[in-house]
């Protein structure tokens, strides 16, 4: 897979959004592809810090523009309302963009949303398998609404079925089916058609870690066969392992967009130290701060986080300083700094919150 | 894996594609109907079995006829339009509107439905077509009570074309009318569809009385107008009978077809609001 740092080029950019945006006027439609927190009464979502505040403070997604290039597999990261579903809602036609422009496969999903249907392979967050057919039926049905014939899409169907290992379950309701297996079903559902672009919502929110780590194999299979991806998570390690390049988004924008070694590189330290210590962890943070190296060391709740630059003997020099300040240390890890570290440093809160 | 190949889509003319989906979503309904076709016929048969029965066979039996004599006979002969004009109405919400409300409402299967490469509002028409051949379906299926179960001869002289016209437009307004209900309904609400909706229609519908002899209550008579099963129930009887009182052909097919058209419409406008932010 070719990695893109500045965007894809011009030819090859199978999503390009401008300056989209989009601001709920009330409630939401039902549905998967509303952000969690855009319930009527709930908090306004995705105020900026710094925004204008002229602008209505609610804008869910906010100028944000977006290349992605054929045979990425492309990840937005952000937590809960931060406006990633609500964008892939806009790029698969289900949420109409307050303004801006948005194009998939060459096509404007706002200006003709039907022909861009047809490019778009969609896996939402919830199970929207039809439940009055079976598993096979499912997929038979799916073809041909994009318009294979019913012999075409009874042999694609049962192709799917074999490398999706849903062969002996193809006759039984999707209803009797596991979590794993309808997310397995739903992703090859999704792929029928040959789509341009496969959006994963959230793809493996629930599952259990065995079937969350079957699912980035098929997901990287995909990808190799040429399939480009577009997901969205709130898991680091996700994020991390799948995709090639990712926006790190909150409220609403972009904060970064990088390669995560890139996005970990953009961080102040090279090395991440936690520190666990009996007494006042703020009074061990100000002691550690004043070793050589150190960049930033601040308490947490798992501990002090220091962040180091320079090399060699770091561990040593932190356990010097800390015993000099009196502090008998517990437990030490030493670790790069990982997307977390970047979105800490990014948004000033953990991801987790 | 490596057999997966991702190739362009087949992009032909657009409208070609949304036809071609079109059909396929029809023909999926029809899967689901033909599937569930046992559990279609009992919540289809079963009213106006019961209703043909009591009303048409076991009154005139034991004495208590309505009408009495001969105008038992009326009575059964003017039943049998109002009873397939009910049953058509009642299919159509029953095979548009609740499994609507339930998609709305939690299943969400409609998410998938709506990413066929079709308008919105297509999808929407799809329903009504497919509630309206099963409102069709429905009502066929009733027409066979009204020849045999009457105890007392019924007098029926059929004009097919018209029976065909007012059907077909029958079919299409209930449809309609499921469109609109399902798109307004929460899932909470749905008891109040029959009890609000449903049992009020039926019973101020010229289901089991001629719309004409409600003149000494000229009150309700204007009232019910508001109610299309009337110019269902009246529609089905200008074309099963002829010694029965009815409203002018012209009149009811005019109706149906404009309330179907209005329904369609708002019901189409409701749709794309649930399924669209």
């Amino acid at each position: 897979m070719t990695t893109m740092i500045n965007g894809a080029g011009e030819a090859d950019a199978v999503i390009r959004t401008r300056q989209l945006r989009k601001v709920y006027a009330g409630a939401p439609a039902f549905g998967g592809f509303a952000p969690p927190g855009a319930r009527p009464g709930g908090p306004p979502v995705g105020r900026p810090p710094g925004a204008d505040p002229k602008r209505p403070r609610d804008a869910a997604v906010d100028s944000l523009d977006l290349d992605v290039g054929r045979g990425e597999i492309f990840g937005l990261l952000g937590p809960n309302g931060a406006g990633k579903t609500t964008t892939i809602g806009m790029l698969t036609t289900r949420i109409v963009p307050t303004s801006g422009s948005a194009m998939v496969a060459g096509v404007d999903v706002v200006a003709d949303p039907a022909a861009a249907k047809q490019h778009i392979g969609v896996v939402t967050q919830t199970n929207t398998l039809d439940r009055a057919l079976t598993v096979r039926e499912n997929l038979i049905f799916h073809g041909r609404y994009f318009g294979m014939t019913n012999k075409q899409a009874k042999a694609e169907s049962d192709r799917l079925l074999e490398v999706f290992r849903l062969t002996d379950k193809s006759t039984v309701g999707v209803q009797t089916l596991s979590g794993g297996l309808a997310q397995r079903l739903m992703v090859a559902r999704s792929i029928m058609h040959r789509p341009s672009v496969l959006f994963l919502d959230e793809p493996t929110a629930g599952l259990d870690p065995q079937t969350r780590l079957s699912l980035w194999e098929l997901i990287r299979e995909l990808n190799a066969d040429g399939q480009t991806v577009l997901l969205t998570t709130h898991y680091m390690e996700e994020a991390d392992s799948l995709c090639g390049r990712l926006a790190i988004m909150d409220h609403g924008r972009i904060l970064a967009l990088d390669t995560p070694d890139g996005l970990k590189r953009s961080v102040d330290a090279d090395t991440v130290v936690t520190v666990t210590a009996g007494g006042d962890a703020g009074q061990l943070a100000t002691a550690l701060a004043t070793a050589t190296g150190v960049v930033k060391a601040e308490a947490t709740p798992r501990g002090v986080e220091v962040h180091m630059r320079g090399g060699a003997g770091i561990v040593p020099r932190l356990m010097a300083t800390a015993a000099d300040a009196g502090f008998d240390v517990s437990d030490v890890s030493v670790a790069e700094p990982s997307l977390e570290t970047v979105f800490i440093q990014l948004t000033g809160k953990d991801l987790r919150d | 894996m490596a057999a997966i190949t991702i190739t362009a889509p087949p992009t032909g003319p657009t409208q070609a594609t949304a036809k071609a989906a079109f059909l396929a979503l029809l023909a999926r309904d029809l899967t689901v109907l033909r599937k569930e076709f046992k559990m279609f016929l009992a919540r289809t048969v079963m009213q106006p079995l019961l209703l043909m029965f009591v009303f048409t066979y076991v009154f005139p039996k034991i004495g208590q006829g309505v009408g009495g004599g001969a105008g038992a006979a009326r009575f059964s002969t003017l039943l049998v339009g109002g009873v397939i004009a009910s049953t058509m109405i009642f299919q159509g919400i029953q095979a548009v509107a609740l499994p609507l409300v339930q998609d709305f409402g939690f299943t969400r299967e409609i998410e998938d439905r709506v990413l066929a490469p079709l308008p919105v509002s297509a999808i929407a028409l799809e329903k009504v077509v497919a509630g309206g051949v099963q409102a069709l379906v429905a009502g066929l299926l009733v027409f066979p009570m009204g020849l045999f179960i009457p105890a007392t001869a019924i007098d029926l002289h059929i004009n097919y074309p018209l029976l065909a016209a007012v059907m077909i437009l029958g079919a299409f307004m209930s449809a309609s009318l499921g469109l609109f209900v399902g798109t307004r309904v929460e899932p909470r609400q749905v008891p109040l569809i029959f009890g609000l909706l449903v049992i009020p229609m039926t019973f101020l519908g010229a289901v089991y009385y001629p719309w004409q002899s409600l003149e000494p209550l000229r009150w309700l008579q204007i009232l019910v107008l508001a109610n299309p099963l009337v110019y269902l129930s009246e529609g089905m009887r200008s074309s099963l009978t002829t010694g029965v009182p009815h409203m002018a052909w012209p009149v009811v097919l005019l109706v149906l077809a404009g309330a179907g058209a209005l329904l369609l419409r708002v019901g189409v406008a409701g749709f794309r609001r649930r399924v669209l932010s």
